[in-house]
């Protein structure tokens, strides 16, 4: 390795790691705007035009604030808990490839960070990671509240996991690879997978608002049952931090849905003139945020019983029936089948 | 030291280290934390020997899977969880001393046997090591791999009869 890739590397990483940490930010401010607007009212709007600039008084007010660890907690694994919900998160969104290769000081330079063969598998692991910061921010604070948090958090994500998992595996087999570099190209030419595989989209679409604990599947910190969850005895920068691994997992999961159903990056022109495809990407990125904040503006929220009867007893088995189909489908297609008829 | 023995050693000590940890704490729940941070020093082992795929699974399937499940557990059960103060050793302790010596024993003498083979200097890693995995499990070991699968499916059947209601 040389040191030009040493240094691309190290400038795509920091590049992320500032547009996701604005993305957050944006979000905050985004997802209030457009929560006030479907409630009929109007939202933060004085700190700066439209209200633009209060995520950033939100930012000097948390970092201002006290900062308490309650005296029975596990200080050690109180101090932990938010870095783990936050690292995992953004660590994932390295293999999401934003646009095509460009030029620049004569350099090719292709606008992702990792292209692993194995990278939906390190995306899928990376989510499952993502679950212990709740669980020991649950545990690590000593309330029972928080605790319930951290037991629903568990058990949650473990049982939709398995579900996206295998709404996964069917782009995976039918673009024969697990990359999403190829995952993307497999879709040139407006075949998006998301045309080929409804059913899965569907199943991921459901899974990937559980796995983020958002709205109506954010049991984990329901505050009319469990004050806030697993997040309870937090404060300052260690609460803005857990809301950080929330929005930048969003952020990183709608990234990743983007590339396995929408065609990524691809769109008309967009091989052409490399920005047209970080301008399709960004587009069609915002509308799955949108589409995160629209629900939980609309749908109550689930009871715990529903939730997990939705996971073991409809998703798992639709999303093993779509596999099964889904393989016949491409040892069809690939040994010719409907060629004799 | 090469970058790759370095971590090698630091993902040695990590492992070990953690094992240790585990072991000696009085806390379950500490000690499944440790185990964790076991699951992923092995991780970071296979990763080094060139085999990314079994490195992510070990982290999907234990860490994301079967440790989680296990903390479950434990913080369902307060018994378990609470009392740091339990007594470290209970009348057991000899017996499970001579059964700890004998399978520590066998293992290092396994190891001692065993007829390790050496990279060649320059030697290519592994590639399509999930493909050489797939086609592995599907062909000369595909009676072991049904087995197990047989087993879980077993043990799956099992847990709903005791969980279901009557």
């Amino acid at each position: 390795m040389g040191t030009a890739d040493f240094v691309e590397i190290v400038v795509k990483s920091l590049v992320i790691i500032w547009a996701l940490l604005t993305g957050f930010a944006y979000m905050t401010w985004f997802e209030r705007r457009v929560i006030a607007r479907l409630q009929s009212r109007v939202g933060p709007n004085r700190v700066g035009p439209s209200g633009l600039l209060q995520p950033l008084a939100d930012g000097v007010k948390l970092m201002f604030k006290e900062d308490i660890v309650p005296a029975e907690a596990d200080r050690a694994l109180y101090l932990l808990a938010p870095l783990v919900a936050v690292v995992p998160a953004i660590m994932a969104f390295a293999i999401v490839p934003v646009g095509p290769s460009v030029t620049l000081f004569g350099r090719t330079i292709p606008l992702h960070l990792a292209d692993m063969n194995i990278a939906l598998l390190y995306f899928l692991g990376l989510g499952s990671l993502g679950v212990y910061g709740v669980v020991l921010a649950g545990w690590a604070s000593n309330n029972k509240y928080a605790l319930l948090g951290g037991l629903r958090a568990s058990a949650q994500m473990i049982s939709y996991e398995l579900a996206m998992g295998l709404a996964v595996l069917s782009v995976v087999m039918l673009a024969g690879s697990l990359s999403l570099v190829d995952i993307v190209n497999a879709q040139a030419g407006g075949r998006w997978f998301i045309l080929l595989q409804p059913v899965a989209f569907l199943i991921f679409l459901v899974t990937m608002i559980a796995e983020t604990k958002r709205a109506p599947f954010d049991l984990p910190e329901a505050e009319q049952e469990l004050v806030a969850g697993f997040h309870t005895e937090y404060s300052g920068m260690k609460f803005a931090l857990f809301f950080m691994g929330e929005y930048i997992a969003m952020i990183a999961i709608s990234g990743v849905a983007v590339s396995l159903f929408l065609g990524g990056w691809r769109g008309p022109f967009a091989e052409q003139v490399p920005i047209l495809g970080v301008l399709y990407f960004f587009v069609k990125l915002v509308a799955f945020l949108f589409f995160f904040v629209w629900l939980r503006a609309t749908l109550p929220r689930l009871r715990y019983d529903r939730l997990m009867h939705l996971g073991w007893k409809v998703l798992l088995p639709l999303s093993l029936a779509n596999v099964v189909v889904t393989a016949l489908a491409v040892v069809a297609r690939d040994t010719g089948f409907f060629g004799l008829w | 030291m090469t970058a790759e023995q370095v971590v090698f050693v630091l993902a040695a000590v990590v492992t070990l280290g953690s094992a240790l940890g585990m072991v000696t704490t009085r806390s379950v729940f500490v000690g499944a934390l440790w185990m964790i941070a076991v699951f992923g020093g092995v991780a970071a082992l296979f990763i080094l020997l060139g085999a990314g795929f079994l490195g992510i699974v070990q982290i999907l399937v234990y860490i994301g899977a079967i440790a989680v499940l296990i903390l479950f557990a434990i913080m369902l059960t307060p018994r378990v969880m609470g009392d740091p103060n339990a007594p470290r050793y209970n009348r057991q302790w000899p017996l499970v001393a001579v059964m700890a010596s004998a399978l520590a024993s066998l293992l290092v003498a396994l190891v001692l046997r065993t007829d390790w083979p050496l990279a060649q200097e320059g030697a290519p890693t592994i590639t399509g090591f999930a493909v050489e995995l797939g086609k592995g499990f599907m062909t000369t070991y595909i009676l072991p791999f049904e087995v197990a699968s047989v087993l879980l499916l077993v043990a799956l059947i099992g847990a709903i009869v005791i969980a279901r209601e009557e």
